[in-house]
Parts: C-alpha cells; sequence; structure tokens
C-alpha cells in the first residue's frame, strides 16, 4: 500500500489524553503513542487484523451530538463536550482512529474483559513454563502477570492435544500451549506466500497443523517461532538449549545479500545461541530468512582458521606482516577485496592497494533471489565497494582479468581479502604461480596454497557497517569475542597497508571513521556512533548508471530499470 | 380468551391434500403469477414496498429487511449477491427445511423477486449440509423454473437474469452466521468476520456487497410483492408484522409448526391450546421461546413494567402465558421471539441436566476462532457434564455464570450470546436447583420420565 506523502491526521483520546494519529490507525497503535499499552495476542502489526484473541477489548465513545441539530452536547460538570460511551467493549486492534474517538482502557469493564480472557486462554494452557522454551519472553506469562486474577477456578481436566509435531524441518509445535491467535496462518500466507498451515477441528478442540503432505519448510519459517505469542512453536535448532533471560542482545546484519535484513544475535559467554530479526520497517519489517539464522554456526565449524602463517609455518602476527610487506614490496601485486567485507574493511583494502600500487579486484556472488528478503546480489556490501571507491564497476563471477595478468606474469603476488580465489576462477596452477597473502576465517584452496595466512574475524565477532541495496548503511556490532588465534580484518588490513609504505590509519572503528568521513563524499557528514540502529539512506545517484542485478524484494524496487522499462 | 385461528400465509397449501413440491402443482395453485407481475414493475418500487411492510428477518435476529436492503453499497460498482441462509441450525427451529421441503417453488418465487429488487444477478442458497433431500428438492425445483423461464437469463423476456445455485453446508451451526456462513461459501473455515469492516452489505460475498437473507423472510418477499407493503403491515401488529412460523417442540402435547400473525397469538394459547397442554399428569415448568439460545421464561414468573400501546404507555403485568408471540414483546421481557424454536419443559425435567445438553450443543458448535467463546463454552459444558455426570458442588452455579458473563458481549460474533444467554438465564432463574442438585441426584427419580422430543 503506498501512503500519502502526509497523511490525514484525526485526533483521537486515549484514556484522557489527545494524540493525532494518521487517519486508519488502529488503536492499539495510536494508544502506544501516548504509552498506553493494549495488551494483545493476535494483532501484529505487520499481518492482517483478525481480531480473534479479543485481549485488546477496550471501551470506545463518541462526542456526544443532538440528534437533530447535530450540535455537540456540552457536560456542565466539566465544561467538555459528553462522550456518548458504548455499553459493549470493542477491540482495539480493528478500531481504527476516527475523529473525536475516546478509548478507555482502565475502567472495571476492560480489567474485567481482560481478566476474563486471560482466564480463559489458561484454562486449558498446559502451564509448562519451567520446561518450555518461550518462557522470559512469553506473551502470556507477561499478560497474565499484568492483566489476570492471578488464580483459578478451574477444576475440570484440560484438553489433550499432539506435544511435538515437527512441521517442518526447523519448526516443532506443541499444540497444547497454542492459543489459536493464527498468526504463524497469516504469516505464511501473507508474508512467506506459502500457505500450508491451518486449523483442524473446532471449538477449543481447533488443531494447528499443516495441510496433508505439506511441510513448514520455506526459508522463513522461522519467523512464525518469534511470532508465536507462547511457546507453541519453537525452533529445533534453539529448543531445550538456553534460558533467554541468559542470553545477551547484540544487533547485527544479515550477510547473506544485500538486502540486510536487521538482526539480534542472542549470546552467552561467547557463544552465540540464536539469531531473529530486528524491526526495521524500511528493510525487513519484523521477519528474516531461516538461512540467515544459522549463520552463526560459522563461528565455530570445523576449518575454521587458528594460526597465523607463514610458508605453511605457525608464526606471529608481526612476523607475518613483515613477510607479507616483503612480497609486496617485490612489485607486481593485485588485491583482491570482498563485497563481504565491512565499509570498513573495504576503506582499508582500497588503501593497502593505493599502497601496494596494485589493481583491486572484487568477487561477485550471484544467486537466486526470493522476492522477500534475499536478493540475488549474495554480497551484503557490493555497494560499500563503491562507495569506499574499493572499485568503480560492477564486479564479475570470475576473476578473468587477474588469471590473464597471472598467466602474463604481470601480476606475481596476491592479495586476498577473504576470497577463495579458487573458487572464483583461478586455476591451481595459477595459484601455484603467484604468492598469495590471504586473509579469512576458514580454510579453503586459497589458504592451503597461501604463503601468508591471516586468521580474521566472522561478522559476529567485530564492528563494522555495511551498505544494502537501498544505499543504506547500517551497523553490526560484536556479539562474542574474537575466536582464538584469530585477529580483526581491521587490525590485519592496516598493519599491512602501513608495511606497505601507506598511512599509519589504526583499527579502530570509531577512529578509522574520522579518516572514512573526510576522505569519503558520501559518507562525509556522519560519524560510526550516529548511524542509527535501523540505518541511513545514502545519496546513491552517483551509481545511478550501473546495472544492478537486485529485482524486487520487500522494501525495495529496483527504481531505475525500472524506469528504463517504463 | 380463545386462540385466534392459524392465518397461513407460508404454509398456505403446505400439508393440503394433493399438493406437491413440483412446478406444475405450484404453478396451478398461482405460483410464478406474482414474479411475472413483479418483473413488470421498477425495482425500486419493490424494495419501497418491503420496507413500507415492515418486514422483520426471521432467521432469528429479527431485523427489518427493508432496512438491511437499503444498508447495500450499490455505489462500488462490484455485483450484489443475494445469499439465502437454509442453514437452520438452531435447535428447536425447523420451519425452513419445512418450506424448503413441501414448497420450494415458492422461495424460488421470493429469491427471484428479491434479485430483481436488488438488482442482484447471482443468488446462493447456502443449505445446511444436514439437509440432503432439501438440497436435492432445490436442485430440481430451479431446474424446473429455469425451464420454465422463471429463473436464469432473460427471465419471462424482462430482459433482467439471475442464476441461482445450491452450496451444501457441511454441518456446522456457526454456518448460520451470516459472516461465517459467507467464508463458507468462499471455501473457506466459516470463521466470522469482524464488524467492521466487513459488513455484508458493504464487503461480504467475495469483498462484494451482500444480503444474507431467511429463507421464511424471502418468502414472505413474495407475498409483500403480491398484495403491497401496507396491505402486508396489516397483518400481524405494529412493528411485528405478518405472520410468523412457530415450532414448538418437547412435552406438549401436540408438538408441530404453527403459523400466527405475529404477537395475535400468546404463548398461553399456543401451549395450551393449540398445542393442547402438557402432558397427562405434567405441569410446565419452563420455555424457551426462540431456539435454545433465547433465554429461558419459568412459568409463576410475572413480567411487569410499561409497554407503547399506539402512541400510550400502559403498564403490564405478564405470567408467561400471557406473552405475545412477538419480537418486541419477548425482548421487553428479556427473551426474544429469536428463530421461532419453542422449546417446552414440564416438570420432569430437571434444569441442570438440560442446561448440560445445550451446553453440549454450543460447545460442539463454537468455530474456536476468539477466545472467549471457544474457551468459555467449553469449560460450561465441562460444569455442567461434571455436576451431570461427577461431583455436583453448590458453588457450581455461580461458577457457571460467572464463566458466561465472560463470554457475552465480547466475542466476534453474535454466538458469544448464543451460548451465554442460556446459561445466565437458567441460573437467574433456576439458581436454586443447581445449587440443589447434588441432593436431588441422589434422590430416587419417578418411574416414567418422558424424553425430550
Amino acid at each position: 500500500m503506498i501512503q500519502p506523502a502526509s497523511p490525514e491526521l484525526v485526533t483521537v483520546n486515549v484514556d484522557g489524553k489527545e494524540v493525532a494519529v494518521p487517519k486508519g490507525t488502529n488503536m492499539i497503535e495510536a494508544a502506544l503513542r501516548v504509552g498506553v499499552d493494549v495488551p494483545h495476542y493476535c494483532y501484529h502489526s505487520k499481518l492482517t487484523v483478525v481480531g480473534n484473541c479479543r485481549m485488546c477489548l477496550v471501551e470506545t465513545g463518541m462526542p456526544a451530538v443532538d440528534p437533530a441539530t447535530k450540535a455537540p452536547i456540552m457536560d456542565p460538570a466539566t465544561g467538555k463536550q459528553k462522550v456518548n460511551w458504548s455499553p459493549r467493549p470493542a477491540i482495539a486492534c480493528a478500531t481504527n482512529a476516527a475523529p473525536g474517538l475516546h478509548v478507555r482502557t482502565t475502567t472495571p469493564m476492560v480489567k474485567d474483559c481482560r481478566e476474563g480472557v486471560m482466564e480463559f486462554l489458561l484454562i486449558n494452557h498446559p502451564l509448562d513454563c519451567p520446561i518450555c522454551d518461550q518462557a522470559g519472553e512469553c506473551k502470556l506469562q507477561e499478560q497474565s502477570a499484568g492483566y489476570g486474577r492471578g488464580y483459578s477456578r478451574f477444576i475440570e481436566n484440560k484438553n489433550v492435544k499432539p506435544k511435538r509435531t515437527l512441521l517442518g524441518p526447523r519448526v516443532m509445535l506443541d499444540d497444547e500451549r497454542c492459543i489459536l491467535c493464527s498468526r504463524c496462518i497469516r504469516f505464511s500466507k501473507e508474508i512467506a506466500k506459502d500457505d500450508v498451515l491451518g486449523f483442524t477441528d473446532r471449538g477449543s478442540y481447533s488443531t494447528l497443523t499443516c495441510y496433508p503432505g505439506k511441510k513448514l519448510e520455506n526459508n522463513y519459517s522461522l519467523n512464525t517461532v518469534d511470532i508465536c505469542p507462547v511457546g507453541a512453536l519453537t525452533s529445533t535448532d534453539f529448543r531445550f538449549k538456553m534460558r533467554v533471560w541468559f542470553l545477551k542482545q547484540t544487533n547485527s546484519i544479515d550477510t547473506e545479500s544485500s538486502v540486510g535484513a536487521n538482526t539480534v544475535v542472542w549470546s552467552r559467554e561467547g557463544a552465540v545461541y540464536r539469531i531473529t530479526p530486528r524491526q526495521n520497517d524500511e528493510v525487513n519489517d519484523t521477519w528474516m530468512a531461516d538461512s540467515g539464522r544459522m549463520l552463526y554456526k560459522d563461528i565455530r565449524s570445523a576449518g575454521r582458521l587458528d594460526q597465523v602463517r607463514v610458508n605453511a609455518a605457525e608464526s606471529a602476527l608481526e612476523f607475518a606482516v613483515a613477510a607479507a610487506a616483503e612480497l609486496i614490496a617485490k612489485g607486481g601485486v593485485a588485491v583482491v577485496g570482498s563485497g563481504r567485507s565491512s565499509v570498513e574493511e573495504q576503506f582499508l583494502t582500497r588503501k593497502l592497494a593505493q599502497a601496494a600500487k596494485a589493481e583491486a579486484h572484487l568477487v561477485a556472488r550471484v544467486g537466486e533471489g526470493d522476492r522477500i528478503l534475499i536478493s540475488t546480489d549474495r554480497n551484503p556490501n557490493t555497494r560499500g565497494a563503491l562507495v569506499t571507491g574499493l572499485i568503480s564497476s560492477l564486479p564479475s563471477e570470475k576473476l578473468s582479468s587477474l588469471a590473464a595478468q597471472v598467466d602474463s606474469g604481470a601480476v606475481r603476488t596476491i592479495v586476498s581479502v577473504g576470497e577463495d580465489l579458487a573458487a572464483a576462477g583461478l586455476s591451481s596452477e595459477q595459484l601455484a604461480k603467484v604468492s598469495v597473502i590471504y586473509l579469512g576465517t576458514h580454510a579453503n584452496a586459497t589458504s592451503a596454497a597461501a604463503k601468508v595466512v591471516f586468521p580474521t574475524l566472522t561478522v559476529f565477532e567485530k564492528h563494522g557497517t555495511l551498505i544494502n541495496q537501498q544505499f543504506r548503511i547500517q551497523r553490526f556490532a560484536k556479539a562474542v569475542p574474537a575466536s582464538t588465534g584469530a585477529t580483526d580484518d581491521l587490525v590485519v588490513l592496516s598493519k599491512l597497508v602501513l608495511a606497505a609504505g601507506g598511512p599509519a590509519l589504526g583499527s579502530d572503528v570509531g577512529v578509522l571513521w574520522g579518516t572514512i568521513s573526510s576522505e569519503i563524499q558520501a559518507l562525509g557528514t556522519m560519524a560510526y556512533g550516529s548511524i542509527p540502529d535501523t540505518g541511513l539512506l545514502l545519496d546513491g545517484s552517483a551509481w545511478s548508471s550501473l546495472a544492478f542485478g537486485e529485482g524486487a524484494t520487500l522494501h525495495f524496487k529496483p527504481a531505475a530499470r525500472e524506469a528504463a522499462h517504463a | 380468551m380463545p386462540a385466534p385461528e392459524q392465518h397461513r400465509l407460508i404454509f398456505r397449501h403446505i400439508d393440503e391434500p394433493g399438493y406437491t413440491n413440483d412446478i406444475a402443482c405450484y404453478q396451478k395453485n398461482g405460483g410464478y403469477e406474482v414474479l411475472r407481475k413483479a418483473v413488470l414493475r421498477k425495482p425500486e418500487e419493490l424494495m419501497d414496498e418491503v420496507k413500507k411492510s415492515g418486514l422483520r428477518g426471521r432467521g432469528g435476529a429479527g431485523f427489518p429487511c427493508g432496512v438491511k436492503w437499503s444498508l447495500v453499497d450499490r455505489k462500488s460498482g462490484k455485483p450484489i449477491y443475494l445469499v439465502v441462509n437454509a442453514d437452520e441450525s438452531e435447535p428447536g427451529t425447523f420451519k425452513d427445511r419445512y418450506i424448503m421441503h413441501q414448497d420450494p417453488h415458492q422461495l424460488i418465487e421470493g429469491i427471484m423477486i428479491s434479485c430483481f429488487a436488488n438488482k442482484v444477478a447471482c443468488a446462493y442458497i447456502y443449505i445446511r449440509g444436514e439437509f440432503p433431500e432439501g438440497a436435492k428438492i432445490l436442485e430440481k425445483a430451479i431446474a424446473e423454473a429455469k425451464a420454465a423461464n422463471f429463473v436464469g437469463g432473460n427471465i419471462l423476456g424482462s430482459g433482467y437474469g439471475c442464476e441461482i445455485y445450491v452450496h451444501r453446508g457441511a454441518g456446522a451451526y456457526i454456518c448460520g452466521e451470516e459472516t461465517g456462513l459467507i467464508e463458507s461459501l468462499e471455501g473457506k473455515r466459516p470463521y466470522p468476520r469482524i464488524k467492521p469492516p466487513y459488513f455484508p452489505a458493504v464487503l461480504g460475498l467475495y469483498q462484494c456487497p451482500t444480503i444474507v437473507n431467511n429463507v421464511e423472510t424471502l418468502c414472505h418477499v413474495k407475498h409483500i410483492a403480491d398484495f403491497g407493503g401496507e396491505a402486508y403491515a396489516k397483518i400481524g401488529t405494529p412493528g411485528n408484522t405478518g405472520t410468523r412460523i412457530l415450532c414448538v417442540s418437547g412435552h406438549v402435547q401436540r408438538p408441530g409448526y404453527y403459523e400466527f400473525e405475529v404477537g395475535k397469538c400468546t404463548m398461553g394459547q399456543l401451549l395450551n391450546e393449540v398445542c393442547g397442554g402438557p402432558l397427562p399428569g405434567r405441569t410446565f415448568k419452563a420455555v424457551i421461546p426462540g431456539g435454545s439460545s433465547a433465554k429461558v421464561l419459568k412459568f409463576g414468573e410475572r413480567y411487569k413494567g410499561k409497554r407503547k400501546v399506539g402512541a400510550d404507555m400502559v403498564d403490564y403485568d405478564w405470567g408467561v402465558e400471557d406473552i405475545p408471540m412477538d419480537f418486541d414483546s419477548l425482548a421487553m421481557i428479556g427473551s426474544m421471539g429469536g428463530s421461532g424454536g419453542v422449546i417446552v419443559m414440564d416438570d420432569s425435567v430437571s434444569m441442570v441436566e438440560a442446561l448440560g445438553n445445550i451446553n453440549a450443543f454450543y460447545s460442539h458448535e463454537s468455530c474456536g476462532q476468539c477466545t472467549p467463546c471457544r474457551e468459555g463454552s467449553l469449560w460450561m459444558k465441562k460444569i455442567t457434564a461434571r455436576m451431570v455426570h461427577g461431583t455436583a458442588r453448590p458453588e457450581d452455579g455461580a461458577l457457571l455464570k460467572s464463566v458466561a458473563d465472560q463470554i457475552a458481549g465480547r466475542t466476534i460474533c453474535a454466538f458469544g450470546e448464543a451460548c451465554a444467554w442460556p446459561t445466565q438465564s437458567f441460573i437467574a432463574k433456576f439458581g436454586d436447583e443447581f445449587k440443589g442438585y447434588a441432593q436431588a441426584k441422589a434422590a430416587p427419580r419417578p418411574a416414567e420420565t418422558p424424553e425430550l422430543v
């Protein structure tokens, strides 16, 4: 839906507080603006409104007018216009702001409604919080404490339903905990476009299930776990691993593609336990792909590089830097940067290329887009390489020009920042012909062939920024300490720049940004600390002539190409 | 005062010897003549006749039919649908089934006139899944009417056309709720829609303006088109016009369906004279006047207040027997005319067990969409089932009432009221029986307890 540029505002009154909201805003959102919490389960700001939980019942009223003359009827006691309160409560989620609408959320009737709904939701709920993964982030727990009666009058037997239904490879369902809010059904239908969930049976025996022969296995299935207000849907990956209140939350970015979905990394004592989406209404709303949630497994996966090596022997960092500098000093250097590096790393990579008088290359990574939150450009930071000036045109998938230069003997040393040159099209003969300086996290053909290997960090172990397909610069933060033996990419790169005869730039992100903002025009007015959590949109018009490959995804339309087609 | 004669409008020919449900018999008795004349008039005129007639919906709510039609969004440019609610599921109600079985062409004529008046080009009859025979009869009748050019394209050379389709339900009470019915007709689970915004008159079937009318209501439209809105309004009582079919079941000598002018017959006349009074040796104890969801009335109770007669307000002091069987009087004394299903219980009935039966029905039929009805209806059923089959506690009545109070008025559709009102009214009027049920259960039962019919 296209919002008008300046939506028509209407003034509503929530618990005596007036607030102007765009016409059509529902009263849960309107109340939020004046700090009034309207408890709810089925309502989700990004899904259609069904109004089935009945938790958000409030009292509504309209200003009284004389039916004949339409003149306002004043209340002599207060001097204000009288309000005709409806005798029936209404659900706030489906009550849209209209001029003069009054809402009360603190009256005895509203309290009684909430207590009633809470009691009903709990009578057939197993109350197995001590063994439930949702405990600590459960709406049922929160709202029963906030709005429930605190005791039960139910002495009958609870309903029995399936306890362990595997809906798909990543989602487990406990039907007894389900409060039938239908959020997961609506998500699958409306966002994931994979309408596989539904209810069978009726009344209190209603059971959430997959359609026969179908599975909840789309790449967005774990969002149903996120939006499940109770512990009915749990992640098979996270289930029974850790209590949520022990986990530290760190803001991060999904590095799967140029969409740059905002995420939260949940960690404890140096280990990541799960990744969930973080709301950014301009990028990913409240969603992210399942595949992006599994990326944390890279941190401790087999093949993680854990030793600085020179000529296949373990070395100290300073010796390795000196060895690399020696290779670079011989000339005939090429630098292969990465679209997966952060803006800061790309900036230093460019500085390194300049110091080494080397040409900088970038490896394109193209995959299938899903039109939701994974784009065809699987580099999260191709735009960063453009903005920092590391490259000036779009990269190709294979380093064919570099291969030719290797063959001709023009390039004798390659510095690769995280890119596997073998995968990027260099043959083993070509690799054998050159001296490779490799910075990377995991072992591969390039690290095996390299003269100098610097183990570096995954996105979860460092700070930095990425620029997504909208030219939105977004920050990620360090969630866990560096893996043993690995060094921050910025430390290695800044040392290499210095050793190659370049300037001393430092390796602290904040310090580095002083240089970046003074040198890069597009980032000129900002500092690292001033980038908001939801990112900052840059002016990408300087690159509008490039033929970016991405198709439409959530909140992204490839504007330039559509205009060309039109 | 003796009971008035039945005034058979809808049932005029039904039960006549030799009257069959084929088109030949219907036409022999003047069938489709009204449609013939109607299509020569302006649709607006017919709508006006219905408005003037004061016809109120016979499905349960008693909403004025003319007002319902006038609420339809005619400016959207979308097609308008007419949906016939033939999902007669309210316990104690069996009039629509009989109309469809015995006189399907009367319904079809009513539908066609209503469609013509509202410029509808497509009508659906949503018939209850448990009425396979009715569906067959309707299919046959529609085919006959189509062959005779009363249904289909360019009927009777008028240039107007309308198709009628029969859609069978799958056996769920909630499909009688108009928005649930629409969802079901669209092929989905019959979860009633939230109103606002999904008022059928604006966003109904396939998000188009839709009129949902009961079978009996549409049959009345035929008679309104026949003798005019004003003449029709003279039948019955002011505000409660026309005739009404009352379905009487339970502990009376002659249960069945009876058609009277609305408000001309009292409950006492109906039960004692028309239906022959209580079974031998029994006395009436309670009666549910409008289908099982209506609030129960207790014999011996007095209902007092003021009511409008003409322009004056007059006092009334009624026993159950004195209540005129019309929408307003029954609403005034705290119950409702509902669907016209009168369920009679005599002194052999334990009200706890009767409520247990009603609660079992509603908990089975709750669609499960919204919390209060889904959980509350089953909880009430579990309580009454435990009282009957297990341990009854003196405080159970109060608990039942409290649960019911948490349902009514807080749900998506009127099912919340439908399942809460029986409990609320049974406890309000027979509370002592619930308190003392443990003792009553232990006491020996009378030898011959007749089963409820």
